[in-house]
């Protein structure tokens, strides 16, 4: 399921507002989220799940076409912890 | 941040109550568990994929006991960042 049809699903339940106010509803919660994160603050979602970031440590490696050796700096990266009431719904049925 | 924050985000920027500000929050979330928990996959343009894996069966052991038990196959669901959302946090 892409963007556009998870907009029109909700739409379908918001009563009372545009489909244009669903979108703009939607693409403020992603924006915040990636905001949030890019401040170092982290994102907690009760029974969806939390975003944060996790550290990536500095590493060697290797250029696969030439095989000179490239000195990767250390870096943040986004990370989904699923939340519990998620995670068992998934198994259910 | 937590869902009432984002609530305040979007009363602010949508012509929505707060009551309805903080309903959409709770139906989006909704909807994307109910989703998932179909087996279905979400790609939010820009944001990410969550994606619903399927793993198989395999021997566990217990790591205090020792004893051997036979872990059932079951569904698990990972998040995969956009490029955008990766290169916007590298440096933080």
């Amino acid at each position: 399921m892409t963007k556009s049809s998870l907009i029109e699903k909700i739409s379908e339940k918001a009563e009372g507002l545009t489909k244009k106010q669903t979108e703009v509803v939607i693409e403020t919660v992603f924006e915040s989220i990636k905001e949030a994160l890019t401040k170092g603050d982290k994102v907690e979602i009760r029974g969806f799940g939390n975003f944060k970031l996790r550290s990536r440590l500095a590493r060697k490696a290797r250029n696969p076409k030439t095989g000179a050796a490239v000195e990767v700096e250390p870096k943040k990266v986004p990370y989904f912890k699923v939340g519990k009431e998620l995670r068992e719904m998934v198994n259910k049925v | 941040m937590t869902k009432a924050d984002l609530a305040d985000k979007v009363y602010e920027k949508v012509g929505l109550s707060r009551k309805e500000a903080v309903d959409m929050i709770e139906t989006l979330f909704e909807s994307m568990k109910s989703i998932l928990s179909e087996g279905e996959s979400i790609k939010i343009t820009g944001f990410g994929t969550f994606l619903v894996r399927k793993k198989g069966s395999r021997r566990g052991r217990n790591p205090k006991t020792g004893v051997e038990i036979e872990i059932t196959q079951r569904k698990v669901i990972t998040f995969k960042p956009s490029l955008q959302f990766k290169a916007i946090v590298e440096k933080v």
